[in-house]
């Protein structure tokens, strides 16, 4: 009843959803408006912008080279979020199926890099990734003992150690995405999956299936609205990166998001990085859209 | 049965402790082919601890666990000859009902023709067919419970554990359910054993009831036994209701014994109960077994007398509480003593609920064989 009566009395409600509701019109509605308004404009001089309607900006944003980026970018998003669901679904389980005493803080665990700067934690994968990082180091003291061990028996020694290049290349913005990008998946997977019924699995282990069968036939289905919301919020991101190719990657591995920003700083292009910035958003809106229209699972309390 | 039936279920000397309690304390009881087995305890005294060792969702501390002769050490859950209902039935949502109940079939290798038969068969058997198609979603918990029971079934397991099988369902259709589970039961002739907390549940189902008190079994018996000879002070006051009042055994003989209630009175039975004499004993005396009698203690006491001396097994008091059931009518009796007694009193006429009041004086008397006396 208390529900309804508030959502009944028409000013109380305006009253709450008021300054939220101003606060999106004027720091999202309009930028967003005046951005989709320049993406029909062209330049005039350095700093002016006339609006013209043309859709020029959109014909070139559809041209061959930056339709290609855009698929770059959605190939990299999708394996970025495909090794996330396959990395984080198991670190889910694992969460979900730890004793009472330890599930805060591997949660804690999980949460813990959203404490510290994205820019301080691309540097740090960096130094890690580095010709002398860590990963260079290691991987070079086991090609030393390998070298070693085919003395000791009497063979050629390996070739000296040459460091492998970690860092500029796509291989570092999928490493460097995934590494950002794993809470987004295992968060809301934990939640579906704590949510289960932990009887379900008991009854399919009951009925003679083993735990392998168990996962694929009864967790991973119900887990499905855990794993889709885990895909959207890690896709999305993904997609717009920009930190991370840029820092991380080679002059081969731009994304979508870097192609952007210089129209907006280096270019000088604001009409042409509008339309590309709303091609990027349409994109988005059709997965979201393509989301909701999934046939819902129904739930059974 | 003809043949006197062979223990399936044989626990010896189980134990289970998670962490510094002691869920399950050293129980060893033989469950028998074909019965209907209850466990029957309040809630956290290890009665769905020890079903779910027998299932092999949890492994006992110590001692072992046979089904069918054979030790179920490191065997799991999902290789042992037996299956579970849960208590939240644990239907799959994301499958239809034939699909829930060809689960089990499908991983045992079951194909085709055969599969369908059978399921269709459990369906039938649990008066679902027809459901095949039916989402979880669509159904009743009653008949969700029909669905986790068929789904059972068609595993033909030796035993059938069900956990708390009607504490979801209303009360009128948990009525109909004990019928139909104890039906079903005789007709597939599996062993069921059951876990509740239900008094009630567990006399009208059972072969058989062990009632768990603090991990460890209180007494083993029969419903009408466990109900008319409870063993201990635990059971008598946990199935059914009861007044216990303390007293000390002043005779004791084969055939009769007598025992002095400071709160009662005097109590004589027909009856020997073997204690020392003089010791502090609990007498039970069920509230359906204490006749009221409108005031004037005349009848009272003659009736007491047909089959006890002089002076016992009757009592005075008032009425300060009355509870009116419709087929029965409660009473609460202030004792001359000061103690409480609840007594029952059916209605047999229309009118009977008008010949007491509150406040009215009345007196009792109760049979020599009703009373049970307690030496623990």
């Amino acid at each position: 009843m208390a529900e309804q009566d508030w959502k009944a009395n028409k000013r109380v409600f305006a009253a709450v959803s008021l300054p939220t509701l101003l606060w999106t019109i004027l720091f999202f509605v309009v930028p967003m408006a005046i951005v989709w308004v320049y993406s029909f404009g062209e330049n005039a001089g350095l700093n002016e912008i006339r609006f013209s309607g043309t859709l020029d900006n959109y014909k070139r944003a559809t041209e061959f080279l930056y339709l290609s980026i855009f698929g770059k970018s959605f190939a990299v998003a999708a394996l970025v979020t495909l090794i996330c669901l396959i990395v984080g679904f198991p670190v889910a389980m694992a969460i979900t199926f730890a004793s009472e005493k330890w599930r805060p803080w591997l949660l804690l665990g999980i949460m813990l890099p959203f404490w510290t700067n994205l820019l301080v934690r691309t540097y740090a994968l960096m130094i890690l990734l580095g010709q002398q990082g860590y990963a260079n180091q290691g991987l070079g003291a086991l090609w030393g003992g390998a070298s070693w061990v085919k003395t000791l028996v009497g063979l050629e020694p390996l070739p000296t150690w040459e460091p492998v290049q970690l860092l500029f290349n796509n291989f570092a913005v999928v490493f460097g995405l995934v590494y950002v990008h794993l809470p987004f998946m295992v968060l809301p997977l934990y939640a579906a999956l704590d949510r289960l019924d932990r009887s379900l699995i008991e009854a399919s282990l009951d009925l003679g299936a083993g735990h392998f069968r168990t996962i694929m036939r009864i967790v991973v289905p119900l887990a499905a609205p855990g794993i889709v919301a885990g895909v959207m919020i890690t896709l999305i991101p993904a997609l717009g990166a920009y930190l991370t190719p840029d820092l991380m990657g080679g002059t081969d591995s731009q994304m979508i998001a870097n192609v952007i920003e210089r129209q907006f700083k280096k270019a000088n292009d604001w009409p042409f990085g509008a339309a590309l910035s709303f091609l990027l958003i349409y994109a988005m809106f059709i997965l979201i859209a393509l989301q909701s229209m999934r046939r819902k699972v129904p739930e059974v309390r | 049965m003809t043949e006197p039936a062979q223990p399936i279920i044989q626990i010896q000397n189980v134990s289970k402790r998670f962490g510094k309690v002691t869920a399950v304390d050293n129980v060893s009881l033989d469950i028998l082919a074909g019965e209907f087995f209850v466990l029957l305890g309040p809630s956290g005294c290890g009665k769905t601890t020890l079903l779910r060792m027998i299932a092999g969702f949890e492994l006992p501390s110590e001692g072992r666990v046979l089904i069918d002769g054979q030790d179920m050490a490191g065997i799991p859950p999902n290789k042992r000859p037996v299956n579970m209902v849960f208590q939240s039935y644990a239907v799959f949502p994301h499958m239809s009902v034939a699909d829930n109940v060809a689960y089990g079939l499908k991983i045992a290798g079951v194909k085709g023709g055969e599969a369908r038969d059978r399921v269709a068969e459990a369906l039938d058997l649990v008066k679902l067919g027809g459901f095949e198609s039916r989402m979880p979603d669509q159904m009743s918990g009653g008949q969700r419970q029909r669905v986790a029971l068929a789904r059972s079934l068609v595993m033909r397991p030796k035993v059938l554990l069900l956990d708390e099988p009607l504490s979801a369902l209303d009360a009128k259709l948990r009525a109909q359910m004990q019928f139909e589970l104890s039906e079903l039961q005789e007709k597939v002739g599996i062993t069921f054993v059951t876990v509740t907390h239900d008094q009630d549940e567990a006399l009208s189902m059972a072969c058989r009831i062990a009632v768990i008190n603090k991990g460890d079994v209180s007494q083993l018996a029969a419903p009408s036994d466990l109900y008319e000879y409870p063993a201990n002070r635990f059971v008598a006051d946990f199935v059914g209701s009861v007044n216990i009042f303390e007293g000390k055994l002043t005779l004791d003989e084969p055939d009769k014994a007598a025992v002095d209630c400071p709160g009662l009175g005097k109590v004589y039975l027909n009856h020997g109960v073997t204690g020392p004499h003089g010791a502090d004993v609990w007498v039970a005396l069920r509230p359906e077994k204490i006749y009221l009698h409108v005031p004037g203690e005349g009848k009272a006491v003659k009736a007491a007398a047909q089959d006890a001396p002089d002076g016992y097994n009757f009592a005075r008091g008032k009425i300060k509480g009355m509870s009116y059931l419709g087929d029965i009518t409660l009473f609460e009796i202030e004792l001359e003593t000061g103690a409480r007694i609840r007594v029952s009193r059916p209605n047999l006429s229309r009118h009977d609920q008008e010949d007491f009041t509150w406040d009215d004086k009345v007196s009792m008397h109760w049979r020599a064989d009703s009373p049970v006396v307690l030496l623990g």
